[in-house]
C-alpha cells in the first residue's frame, strides 16, 4: 500500500536547508506548545468528552429524574371480606380524605399476603371493632394507619376543634437532586483528575513519549505544569456544564459565590491531579495503572458521600471517611453550593484536600520514572 | 579535528547481574558518521542511551562536544538531537503539530515548514500521526531529532523494519545533515547500511567493541577481499579442506551446511583451478558463486556467527 503512493525523491525537493536565522523561542513557548497539544489531543478522543463531560450530566439526569419529588402517593388499603366491610368502604369515601386512599375487599388471606408483599400499606379488618393490621418497621404503613383511622373517624361524624389546612411544597434546597450535584461534581473532579493525568503519564511512558521528551530540553516542570493547566481548563467546563445543568434544569439555588466554588474546584482538580500523578509515577503499563487508579478511587466512591450521606456508615469509620480527599471535597462543594458557606469556614475541609494534593506531589516526584 | 563524542572504560551492569556494556571506547569526530554495528542484544541501545545522556552508566566517562551529562546536561539537550528505537507519538496530533511541539522545546529551532519540506512529509503535514505508514512515522521521529537543529544526530536503528525505498530516503537526509557538517551516531545491525552511510564502524558483540575501523579497512583485515562459494553432488571422495586450501590464491576456507566458502585474493586466479580439481575427482559442481567481502563476513570472521542469527 505503502508503494503506491510514491513521494518524489527528497534531494529533488530541496537542495539544502534553509538556512535563515531563525528566531529564539521564547521562555514558555514548550509549555505552552504542551498545553495545546494535550487540548488538542482530548478534543480529538471522543472517549474523554463522553466519560468527562456528557456522562456525569446523564447521571444526574438519570437520577434527577429517578428521584425527583413525587406526587403525593396514594395509599393502598385492604379491607377483609366480612359483613362490616362495605360500611367501611363508605366511610372511607365520605371522608374528607378519600382522595388519598384506595381500599380493596379481599379474602382474609388474600389480603395478608397481598399486604406482606408491599401492595397494600394496611389491612382493616371490620370484626366487632375496627382493626388496623400494619407494620411498624414500614413508613408508609404507619402513615397509612393514622390517615386510616382520621378519615374513618371523620368519615362517622367526628368534628376537629381546631380548623387545619396543609399545603405541599418542594423547596429547591433540600431535595435530592440539590444533594446529588455537589457530589457528582467532586467525583468528577475525582474521576477526571485521576484518568486525565495517571492515565496519560502511563500512556506516554509506554510510548516511550516521555523518554523522548526528556531527550530534547524541555523542562519538566513545563510538562507537569501542562498536564496540571490543561486539567483547569476541563475543571471549568465540569462545574460549569453540572452546576448549570442544576440551574436551569432542576432550578437549583446556588447559595455560595461562584468564585468560592471555582476555587474549590482548583483545589480538588490539584489534589486529584497529584493523587493521579502519584499512582502513575513509576507504572509502565495501561494495565497496571487501571487497575491502581481503581482501587484508590472504589473507597470514595462507596464512602464519600457521592449519592447518599456518608452519615449512614457506622461511628467507628467515619474519622477514616472524613480523611478522604474526595469526603473533604465533597462537603466542602455541598457547604458552599447548598449553604452559601464562606470558604474561609471549611479550613478542616481545604487542609484535608491540600494535605493528599501536596503530600502525592512530592512523593510521585520523588519516585517519577522518566525513561 | 574536533571530538564529537568520547567515551572511555564504559560499563553497564543492570540488576547487578546482566553486563550490556563492558568497558566501551568510543572517539566520534566532528563531521563524522560512525555506525555502531551488532547483532540484536550486543549492547547498541544500552551504549547510545548512555552517550544521550538518557541512561546512567555504571562506570566509564562520557563526554560529548567536551560537556559531560552531569555538569552541563541541559546545554548538551539543546545541541543534540535524537531519534529513539521506538517512539509512538501521539496519534491524534497532526504530523506539523508533532514537529512544532517539538520546535517548542528549543532555544533557536528551525522553523517547522522547513522541516516538513527537507523530510518530504508536506504532503502529510495535516494527516494525524496515527495514519501514517512506516517509513513516514520513521521520517517524523527524524524530523523530530532534525528540528532543534542539532550539531550531532543520534539515530537508533533509523531503518529496521523499513521498506528499500523509505531506507534510501532517509539515507539522503542523512547525507545532507553530514554534508552541512553535522556529526551522526547510529546504530543499525545492517550491514549494508553500515557500509554504504557510515565513515567509521565499530563492530559490537556481548557489549565490547570487537573491532573499530572503515568499513575497507575492516573488510581488508580479512587479507581478502573475494569469496568463491559453491556445493558439490554427495559424491565428495578425496575432496576435503586440505584440496581447497591448496588452491591457489585461497586465503581461508569455511563451511557452512554444505557450502563450501574460500576466501580468495582474486576469483579469477582461483576457479580455473577449482574447477579441474572437482573434474579430475570426477564430483559435480552443483552452485557456484563469487562476491565481494562485505562487513557480514568480517562479524563472521570474527564472531563466528552471522549478525542477523537468532
Amino acid at each position: 500500500m505503502a508503494r503506491t503512493t510514491q513521494e518524489p525523491a527528497v534531494s529533488e525537493v530541496i537542495p539544502s536547508r534553509p538556512a535563515d536565522p531563525l528566531k529564539t523561542n521564547p521562555r514558555w513557548s514548550g509549555y505552552a506548545h504542551l498545553l495545546l497539544a494535550r487540548m488538542r489531543e482530548l478534543q480529538r478522543e471522543p472517549e474523554v468528552i463522553f466519560w468527562i463531560f456528557v456522562f456525569p450530566v446523564l447521571l444526574a439526569l438519570g437520577l434527577g429524574i429517578a428521584f425527583r419529588s413525587k406526587p403525593i402517593d396514594i395509599t393502598e388499603v385492604a379491607i377483609i371480606s366480612r359483613p362490616g366491610a362495605t360500611r367501611v368502604l363508605d366511610l372511607l369515601k365520605k371522608s374528607p380524605q378519600s382522595a388519598l386512599i384506595h381500599a380493596d375487599i379481599l379474602s382474609a388471606p388474600d389480603a395478608l399476603n397481598r399486604f406482606r408483599m408491599g401492595k397494600y400499606a394496611l389491612v382493616i379488618d371490620p370484626a366487632d371493632s375496627y382493626e388496623y393490621r400494619y407494620d411498624p418497621a414500614r413508613p408508609e404503613s404507619v402513615l397509612a394507619r393514622s390517615l386510616v383511622d382520621a378519615a374513618l373517624q371523620e368519615g362517622a361524624g367526628r368534628k376537629n376543634p381546631l380548623t387545619t389546612s396543609s399545603r405541599a411544597t418542594s423547596e429547591p434546597g433540600s431535595r435530592y437532586i440539590d444533594f446529588l450535584i455537589p457530589g457528582l461534581l467532586g467525583m468528577n473532579l475525582m474521576n477526571s483528575g485521576m484518568w486525565g493525568i495517571g492515565f496519560a503519564v502511563v500512556d506516554m511512558r509506554q510510548r516511550k513519549l516521555l523518554k523522548r521528551y526528556v531527550a530534547t530540553p524541555m523542562r519538566r516542570s513545563d510538562f507537569l505544569l501542562a498536564l496540571t493547566s490543561s486539567r483547569m481548563v476541563l475543571m471549568l467546563i465540569e462545574v460549569g456544564l453540572l452546576l448549570g445543568l442544576g440551574v436551569l434544569v432542576f432550578h437549583m439555588r446556588i447559595m455560595g459565590s461562584l468564585v468560592a466554588i471555582l476555587l474549590l474546584g482548583v483545589i480538588g482538580a490539584i489534589s486529584f491531579g497529584g493523587l493521579g500523578l502519584l499512582t502513575a509515577s513509576r507504572a509502565q503499563k495501561i494495565e497496571t495503572v487501571s487497575g491502581l487508579i481503581n482501587l484508590v478511587m472504589l473507597p470514595m466512591w462507596v464512602f464519600s458521600g457521592v449519592f447518599f450521606s456518608y452519615e449512614r456508615f457506622p461511628a467507628v469509620i467515619q474519622p477514616f471517611i472524613k480523611a478522604l480527599p474526595l469526603t473533604a471535597l465533597n462537603d466542602a462543594l455541598r457547604a458552599t453550593i447548598l449553604e452559601g458557606v464562606p470558604i474561609t469556614a471549611q479550613a478542616g475541609h481545604l487542609l484535608i484536600l491540600a494535605l493528599w494534593g501536596g503530600l502525592s506531589f512530592l512523593l510521585a516526584l520523588s519516585w517519577f520514572r522518566w525513561v | 579535528m574536533d571530538v564529537a563524542i568520547r567515551c572511555h572504560n564504559l560499563r553497564k551492569t543492570y540488576d547487578d547481574k546482566v553486563e550490556a556494556v563492558r568497558g566501551l571506547d568510543l572517539d566520534i569526530q566532528v563531521g563524522e558518521c560512525f555506525g555502531l554495528l551488532g547483532p540484536n542484544g550486543a549492547g547498541k541501545t544500552t551504549t547510545i542511551e548512555i552517550l544521550e545522556g538518557l541512561l546512567a552508566p555504571t562506570s566509564g566517562e562520557v563526554s560529548i562536544l567536551g560537556r559531560t551529562w552531569q555538569e552541563q546536561g541541559r546545554e548538551l539537550r539543546e545541541l543534540l538531537g535524537i531519534s529513539l528505537q521506538e517512539t509512538k507519538f501521539s496519534e491524534k496530533l497532526t504530523v506539523r503539530e508533532t514537529i512544532g511541539l517539538f520546535s517548542s522545546f528549543y532555544r533557536t529551532p528551525s522553523s517547522p515548514a522547513a522541516i516538513l519540506t527537507e523530510l518530504s512529509l508536506n504532503d502529510k503535514a495535516d494527516s494525524w500521526v496515527g495514519k501514517l505508514s512506516g517509513g513516514q512515522r520513521q521520517r517524523l521521529a527524524v524530523a523530530t531529532a532534525l528540528v532543534g537543529n542539532p550539531k550531532i544526530l543520534f539515530l537508533d536503528e533509523p531503518t529496521t523494519g523499513l521498506d528499500p525505498q523509505s531506507r534510501r530516503q532517509l539515507w539522503d537526509i542523512l547525507g545532507r545533515f553530514l554534508e552541512r557538517g553535522g556529526t551522526v551516531l547510529l546504530t543499525t545491525h545492517y550491514m549494508d547500511e553500515a557500509e554504504r552511510l557510515c565513515d567509521r564502524i565499530a563492530i559490537i558483540d556481548h557489549g565490547e567493541v570487537i573491532a573499530q575501523g572503515t568499513p575497507a579497512e575492516l573488510i581488508a583485515q580479512l587479507g581478502a577481499h573475494q569469496f568463491v562459494e559453491f556445493t558439490l553432488d554427495s559424491n565428495q571422495d578425496g575432496l576435503n579442506r586440505e584440496v581447497w586450501l591448496s588452491l591457489p590464491g585461497v586465503e581461508s576456507i569455511r563451511d557452512e551446511d554444505g557450502v563450501v566458502c574460500l576466501n580468495v585474493r582474486e576469483a579469477a586466479e582461483t576457479i580455473p583451478a577449482l574447477l579441474s580439481a572437482v573434474q579430475q575427482r570426477r564430483a559435480r559442481l552443483l552452485h557456484l558463486t563469487t562476491r565481494q567481502a562485505s562487513l557480514e563476513d568480517v562479524f563472521v570472521g570474527l564472531t563466528g556467527r552471522h549478525l542477523r542469527e537468532e
